[in-house]
């Protein structure tokens, strides 16, 4: 990227703090760079598929439950291949008896009451997500919705307010106001006369005298006019004492240092704006949903060793996890989805440039942890219901449930979304470490409920999962601009797909999107023959 | 008062950037600011970054068809070149530290795993961790 651009990384680096700052521009120029919508317009039409052609399909995630679920409607043969005792892949809920198993033997059971669940993949589907929503539709997966925007959490930044969570409605409206009412007076007082019209500039005053809920003067101050944003002293009542006071505004230098631009920034973004949605019952839902329409294909517990390619078909041979019998498939084409990190170690016959591609992408170290509460706190104590509460400490939020509110018995909040430095922090320690994390840094946003309530937890070390070692793939405009296209190549009858074979990487869309790309190409191969 | 004004808001919009883009693909939490200091000390450096991965006693483990290498009693490791451009850059399932660990960490931690894991004598420098740092990018056109 351009000199500038590592000038203020570089600037940000001192201001706010190592690695997260570098990581942050890291990804925002990988991401400013490559903005893409989903690309789905319409079902995929496979018409006219040759008799007896055949597809084995590497790993039962999305990418390759979506491949075998419209190559089997389109009258191909299919097998799935998948190293796991369950299909679905990344698109996972763990549940109450559920072990997590770590490489290096490290096991965990859930403790959840029935009905608990953690997403530890996947958690939360946009809106213009098109392939998914259109397949959970088909698919008879029932949706609600996600609540991704509440303006009742809060804002954690060790930095400010002497360590105080701040309520995020109260921080976004005093930094709309501290910094409305500075551009308009340095508008008035001519600052900008070089870059505003004379008539752009009346306008813009009156926009930012509304916006910012300004007084006459341009001052932004306590009233009850900037209390009907940011809440109350005392909220409006009935009777003859109804009258509501107004809540006193925090001042510029505090509201900078809780750094609350980050999540304002955060809801702007294009894959976080709502409507959100999740499956009802636990994300799994997505990937059970396929799996029953291809209940003779897919073949679980099933490690591949080998993948082999010549003139007249595709040959892979595989051990049985269970007997460890040995098993040898053959088909016309292969579409392998298997992640990177195992794929670039396993014995595959491509070419070289296929080859490097598959070694240059690293998987992302994500944690995730589920803490089981004996009661919903939040909404009881807080008015929180739904959305995130964010920290500067490495857990980076809590979560709270977007289903079963005003219910009582015992609810999971996501007790940690850690990724980079912070995901390689918690997953480095043992499980019982990371919940005692997961307690004393969430502690911060609900001191007098959060360990009196809390019940038990599990973590989900990304890094640490025998059959993908990592979360998602993480490109780099180097990596993308090098390997991409020969990554996704058809490199005689294999073809790879899945998310980190889309610029939609760690998106469930991405994965879609990418089988049925590659699904189209095998097709026209297999017309053209 | 106005240059204080024009800083403030270069300074709100670098920030702005930043953020924006912390999650502007994948799906991650959204926070681009942590109190999460990764230590100056070899061995602390290998307690928060590696050991999510080679483990606490360095020993790898197994996975899918899929291993992640032992840096304990690893003869690679006698080269200090191997084991500098393998941090910086990354290969596989590893990704490079380049952006998230300094030239002086990375000789730290490169030290700390050819001693504590390993016998091989001598520290690694920042001077032998800088013959391998590659230049940035070139600016780009767009």
């Amino acid at each position: 990227m351009t000199e500038d651009n590592q000038l203020k990384r570089r600037d940000l680096l001192s201001m706010i703090g190592m690695f997260g700052g570098s990581i942050a521009l890291y990804n925002a120029m990988t991401a400013l760079g490559h903005a893409e919508e989903s690309r789905f317009s319409s079902p995929i039409n496979l018409s006219g598929a040759p008799k007896g052609k055949s597809v084995v399909i590497l790993g039962a995630g999305l990418a390759g439950l979506v491949a075998a679920y419209e190559l089997k409607k389109a009258g191909y043969r299919v097998q799935v291949l998948e190293y796991q005792d369950r299909a679905g892949g990344r698109c996972y809920s763990v549940r109450g008896g559920d072990k997590i198993v770590e490489i290096g033997g490290t096991t965990q059971v859930c403790e959840f009451a029935p009905g608990n669940y953690l997403n530890p993949g996947p958690w939360r589907i946009p809106h213009h997500h098109r392939a998914l929503l259109h397949y959970c539709k088909a698919l008879g997966v029932e949706l609600e919705p996600f609540i991704q925007y509440n303006q009742n959490c809060f804002v954690h930044n060790s930095r400010g307010f002497g360590g105080k969570p701040q309520r995020y409605k109260e921080l976004a409206v005093d930094f709309k106001g501290h910094t409305s009412e500075l551009l308009s007076k340095a508008l008035k007082a001519g600052a900008l006369d070089q870059n505003v019209s004379k008539e752009d500039k009346e306008k813009l005053v009156e926009a930012l005298r509304e916006w910012g809920l300004l007084n006459a003067d341009l001052s932004y101050a306590s009233s009850l006019r900037v209390s009907t944003q940011r809440g109350y002293n005392r909220a409006p009542g009935g009777g003859p004492e109804g009258a509501p006071t107004p809540s006193k505004i925090n001042s510029l230098s505090d509201v900078l240092s809780s750094g609350v631009w980050t999540q304002m920034s955060f809801y702007f973004n294009y894959v976080m704006q709502t409507t959100m949605f999740q499956p009802k019952g636990g994300m799994d839902m997505i990937g059970k949903a396929f799996a029953k329409q291809l209940p003779r294909e897919v073949r679980l517990n099933t490690k591949v060793t080998r993948i082999a390619q010549d003139a007249s078909g595709v040959t892979i041979n595989w051990s049985d996890a269970k007997n460890g019998q040995a098993g040898v498939s053959k088909a016309d084409f292969c579409l392998n989805t298997i992640p990177l990190p195992v794929l670039s170690q396993l014995d595959i016959q491509v070419g070289p440039a296929m080859k490097a591609a598959i070694s240059a992408v690293p998987f992302s170290p994500q944690v995730k942890i589920g803490l089981e509460m004996r009661r919903r706190f939040w909404e009881d104590n807080y008015a929180i219901y739904g959305g995130h509460s964010f920290t500067d400490q490495p857990i980076q939020l809590i979560s709270y449930p977007n289903n079963n509110m005003h219910k009582s018995g015992p609810a999971v909040l996501l007790g940690a979304f850690a990724s980079n430095a912070n995901g390689l922090l918690l997953a480095g320690m043992t499980p019982a470490e990371r919940i005692e994390s997961a307690l004393r840094q969430g502690s911060v946003f609900h001191p007098a409920e959060y360990r009196k309530e809390f019940m038990n937890g599990v973590s989900f070390a990304w890094s640490r999962m025998p059959w993908i070692l990592g979360c998602t793939s993480r490109w780099t405009d180097a990596s993308r601009s090098e390997h991409y296209k020969n990554l996704t190549a058809m490199d005689g009858r294999i073809v790879l797909a899945g998310e980190h074979a889309s610029y939609y990487g760690g998106w469930m869309e991405g994965s879609l999107l990418s089988a049925l790309d590659a699904i189209a190409r095998i097709h026209e191969r297999a017309v053209a023959a | 008062m106005v240059q204080k004004i024009a800083g403030l808001i270069t300074f709100a919009m670098a920030l702005v950037l930043a953020a924006s883009g912390a999650h502007g693909q994948a799906d991650s939490a959204g926070s681009s600011v942590s109190t999460n200091e990764i230590s100056s000390d070899g061995k602390g450096i290998y307690q928060q970054m590696c050991q999510a991965c080679h483990m606490a006693d360095a020993k790898g483990a197994v996975g899918a068809g899929a291993s992640i290498p032992a840096l304990a009693g690893n003869a690679n490791l006698s080269e200090k070149g191997f084991l500098v451009k393998m941090l910086l850059d990354g290969r596989g399932g590893m990704p490079g530290f380049s952006d998230a660990l300094s030239e002086k960490q990375i000789a730290a931690v490169a030290t700390y795993v050819r001693s504590h894991y390993n016998s091989y004598s001598g520290p690694v420098t920042e001077a032998d961790v800088k013959q391998f740092v590659k230049p940035k990018d070139p600016p780009s056109p767009e």
